[in-house]
């Protein structure tokens, strides 16, 4: 019912504004079209300095309520995000300048040059140099922005440093999974057709890889504060992306191409509490590439820690070798001595789930 | 040359004589249905872009009202759509339906086919004195390849499964598999079809244009004595023809990715829990394939907005257009440029850095010819003696947002800033903006322009000037705030932001602008009702030239018949844009110089 009374009353609106239009043709005609066309031009010059204005203040106005709400008052929480901040400022100055300038000269332009009985327009068909002037001047400007961009794209896109965390990342519809190296610092091997679900193996690990069995594998991401990560980047089923705004980075996953991002950490997450004033902080992982119907849910959460905290997290960890086969895992053969990893690849390859 | 021209202009001639003669055996179905006559056909394009329109803003309104509230229900929707509005909850299957079919018949069959086809089968056979097309066979063929392509789309909207919904961008695997999304079924295979479909006509199209306006022009129109909106519907259809196949191939390949068991796309993958065979293929390759048309496509949408507002911008400032080589030169660097900067989409796939960077510099080379147009346009208004059309407040309106939306063009082709803004609102904002309200400006000023010429009626004023700006103020209103919801890293395409701790502070804003677009859409209904009203009912134009411009359409009767002029083709003296010259008002193009005149 309440839908009926919407629809009866947009219409009537459109009927009230339709005889209005209708009506003031009629005015028009009687008029005079001369004279009704220098009204309207009268009205609509008016008008358009109106919103130049109006406008002016509600860009001003609209960064008063929502500057507050992006990531830049804030700061970027990456070493490396701190160079997009500042990029993100000057190029926001430029532009600004431009947008500023061009914007008032064409709604001035438009309202001072309005038609009038007084003046007649200016032939003014081409001048070479004001042409050349502002092929030139944006060219410059451009180049400045290139060079500036280029330098931190190449430091972003360049191999990780040495000392970094290695930490892999795996899309699948609509989920992020983790996985650690373990105590060896080497991922084991991956293999998409060991793929099995039944016993867990959701990740396709090649568990015959004896650099596997120390791997960890989980769904949320902890990182030490102030130390470099590179990520692996994998995906199962179709292209995902893991966007950390906090820290201004962003890597598509690619099912079969593996991809690699790397960025340190500057603040842990309870610093980052204090520091955007939300009790409830946390740095989240988006997909931001299409994946389905439930990409927008397929959040990621990472917790950077100091280091002491980050190991003491490593450490609490099980290898998920030792959860998929646990007749394999130490702790639950109290009296099996420990053995050299040569000696244990054998029965362990017996065990390996089934190849489809 | 002057003998070729006048060799070829009596050829036509005598074909467009042939024209005449069979005017009186045209029936019904000759005249208004599978019409040769570039207007109709011009007329076809655009009523069927109108209704295209329609629906994708409906669209677009429907999902807004997802994201003014997600946890709102609509009761009405669940009567109308069943199972995908369940307990009157827009269901997520639902939501991405309508957000891919909103770009794919925004960008493809309302402002490429409904603005292209439109405009470019209207103005050049007029603008050029041409009597019709090189090929009225084909022209007639381009349209109904068209409808054909609008039936199919129009068709996967009603199967079971739903229509594609994986983004307009139809990135595999997600578009290659039917078990990662119902959309990727035989809704998939639907789109696929139709933008095959889609391509022939846009080819047939754009082949003719180039023909026409390269072999056709009456005597005396020199290329640089073209309007330019013929220079940029000529490059727009340039830009066409050469990328439009590429997509074309990719459409193909990945109709036998999903039905013939290939791997051009697909590699290493497990989808919902199975195993796939496929090894060796590349997802990424798609979307080489598919941004190598889909960047120029940026610019086949562009392209006829900047030729129609700059003759508009030009016949209502009562002067020439500034620098009008510049104009053209600038057109043709960016017809080039288009077809070097498509990797700028995929800066965070994993792209090679160095390929990258050759990408930045191509990318915001770009800029420099759009620098060049602005300016232009803003000397065009300077010193001039402008009268406020509707067609051209909408002029001024497309300058005015090509401005804002292409100066956020730079921050998004620097790739060190499109790491943290791509696939964010930021880029939302950008090239609805930039691409699809500026374009959308640049189409309603040449429909407000050309009205007259297309139905020997005018639009009603009053409409007019309410429906600018309403539009105007309203587009901004509802894109301008997104920058900001961008710059917080608010990803696209996403249906409900509540659980996210970063995002969901715009929980007020979405709605506000959520209201706006409902706002701005109601006037557009307006708009329609004003266009369908007037064809019948419109004040009758009574002057053969009422804007007094130069260009050779108003030398036509109010009403021309199939062949355009009555007699002979007007022979063309002059640049279109002789306005303010030598204290004259404006001096149309078939005017013969007189011995006095000074030079331009």
């Amino acid at each position: 019912m309440n839908m009926f009374y919407i629809i009866a009353i947009v219409v009537m609106i459109f009927v009230v504004i339709f005889q209005i239009a209708k009506a003031s043709e009629y005015v028009s005609v009687l008029k005079g079209e001369e004279k009704s066309r220098k009204q309207n031009n009268r009205i609509n010059g008016f008008l358009l300095i109106l919103f130049l204005i109006l406008g002016m203040y509600g860009a001003w106005y609209c960064n008063e309520l929502y500057f507050g709400k992006t990531l830049f008052p804030q700061g970027s929480a990456s070493v490396e995000g701190e160079q997009v901040d500042l990029m993100l400022y000057i190029t926001i100055g430029v532009t600004g300048v431009v947008f500023v300038i061009t914007q008032i000269l064409l709604f001035w332009f438009a309202f001072k040059y309005q038609e009038s009985d007084k003046r007649k327009a200016f032939y003014f068909p081409h001048n070479t140099k004001l042409e050349l002037l502002w092929t030139t001047v944006p060219a410059i400007f451009l180049t400045i922005l290139v060079v500036f961009g280029l330098k931190n794209w190449f430091k972003f896109t360049g191999d990780a440093p040495k000392e970094s965390v290695v930490v892999e990342i795996t899309g699948h519809q609509f989920a992020w999974d983790m996985r650690y190296p373990g105590v060896d610092g080497k991922l084991g091997k991956k293999n998409y057709k060991l793929y099995n679900q039944p016993s867990g193996n959701t990740l396709a690990v090649d568990f015959e890889d004896p650099e596997s069995w120390d791997d960890l594998h989980t769904t949320e991401m902890h990182l030490p504060v102030g130390k470099p990560v590179k990520l692996v980047i994998n995906a199962m089923d179709v292209i995902h992306d893991v966007g950390l705004s906090h820290f201004r980075m962003k890597m598509d996953a690619v099912p079969g191409i593996p991809t690699t991002m790397w960025f340190t950490p500057k603040y842990t997450t309870e610093e980052m509490k204090k520091r955007s004033g939300n009790p409830n902080f946390v740095y989240e992982i988006s997909c931001d590439q299409m994946c389905g119907k439930g990409h927008f849910s397929m959040r990621g959460v990472i917790v950077v820690e100091s280091e002491a905290d980050y190991n003491k997290w490593l450490a609490s960890q099980k290898p998920e070798y030792f959860t998929l086969f646990p007749d394999k895992d130490p702790s639950k053969q109290l009296a099996a001595p420990v053995s050299d990893s040569s000696a244990t690849a054998k029965p362990i390859a017996q065990v390996t789930p089934q190849q489809p | 040359m002057s003998t070729a021209t006048l060799h070829e202009t009596t050829h036509y001639e005598a074909h467009g004589d042939a024209h005449h003669d069979h005017h009186h055996q045209e029936t019904f179905i000759t005249k208004y249905v599978f019409s040769q006559d570039h207007k109709t056909i011009a007329k076809q394009f655009l009523v069927t872009g109108i209704i295209w329109a329609i629906i994708g803003g409906l669209f677009s309104v429907i999902f807004r009202l997802q994201l003014a509230d997600p946890n709102a229900t609509y009761p009405w929707l669940e009567d109308l759509l069943g199972h995908w509005a369940k307990g009157g909850k827009i269901q997520p299957e639902f939501y991405y339906a309508l957000v891919t079919m909103h770009g794919t018949i925004l960008v493809f069959f309302v402002l490429t086919a409904g603005l292209s086809g439109t405009f470019a089968n209207f103005l050049i056979p007029l603008q050029i004195g041409a009597r019709d097309m090189a090929s009225p066979m084909l022209n007639m063929l381009s349209y109904w390849f068209f409808f054909l392509a609008s039936i199919v789309m129009m068709s996967s909207l009603f199967v079971q499964t739903g229509p594609a919904s994986g983004g307009w961008t139809i990135y595999p695997p997600l578009s290659a598999l039917g078990e990662a999304s119902s959309g990727s079924k035989i809704g998939m295979d639907l789109w696929l079809v139709s933008m095959a479909l889609f391509i022939v006509s846009s080819l047939l199209g754009g082949l003719n244009y180039i023909t026409t306006i390269l072999n056709m022009r009456t005597k005396g129109m020199s290329m640089t004595r073209m309007p330019l909106t013929i220079w940029a519907l000529f490059f727009t259809a340039v830009l066409g023809v050469l990328s439009f196949p590429v997509l074309l191939s990719g459409a193909i390949l990945l109709l036998f990715d999903r039905n013939l068991g290939t791997s051009f796309f697909l590699s290493d993958i497990v989808v919902a829990g199975k195993i796939l065979p496929n090894e060796g293929g590349s997802a990424i390759l798609f979307q080489h394939l598919f941004w190598f048309l889909g960047h120029p496509e940026v610019y086949i949408i562009l392209l006829p907005a900047m030729g129609m507002s700059s003759e508009i911008l030009s016949v209502n400032s009562r002067k020439p257009i500034f620098g009008y080589m510049a104009m053209v030169g600038s057109l043709f660097a960016i017809t080039i440029l288009a077809f070097l900067v498509w990797a700028h989409h995929m800066f965070v796939t994993g792209l090679n850095p160095f390929l990258g960077s050759v990408f930045v510099l191509l990318t915001l080379l770009i800029a420099v010819p759009s620098a060049i147009k602005v300016f232009n346009w803003l000397t065009t208004l300077w010193k001039g003696s402008i009268r406020f059309t509707p067609g051209m407040l909408f002029a001024i309106g497309f300058v005015s947002l090509f401005i804002s939306g292409g100066l956020t063009g730079i921050f998004l082709g620097n790739s060190a800033l499109d790491i943290h803004l791509h696939d964010t609102y930021f880029v939302i904002a950008h090239f609805h903006i930039v691409m699809g309200v500026a374009s959308f400006f640049g189409m309603f000023a040449g429909v407000y322009h050309w009205y007259p010429k297309m139905f020997g009626r005018y639009l009603n004023n009053t409409l007019a000037y309410i429906h600018f700006w309403v539009t105007i103020i309203g587009a901004y209103l509802i894109f301008w705030p997104m920058h900001y919801e961008g710059l917080a890293g608010m990803p696209r395409r996403y249906y409900d932001f509540s659980n996210w701790e970063s995002f969901k502070m715009f929980g007020g804003l979405n709605q506000f602008i959520s209201i706006i677009a409902l706002v701005v859409f109601a006037v557009q209904i307006l708009f329609v009702i004003n266009f369908f009203y007037s064809i019948w009912k419109g004040r009758k134009v009574t002057t053969q030239n009422p804007w007094e411009a130069n260009t050779l359409e108003w030398t036509t009767p109010i009403r021309p018949e199939h062949g355009n002029w009555p007699g002979e083709l007007p022979e063309v003296h002059r640049w279109p844009y002789d306005y303010a010259k030598d204290g004259k008002d404006f001096i149309p193009q078939d005017v013969p110089v007189g011995a006095d005149e000074s030079k331009h």
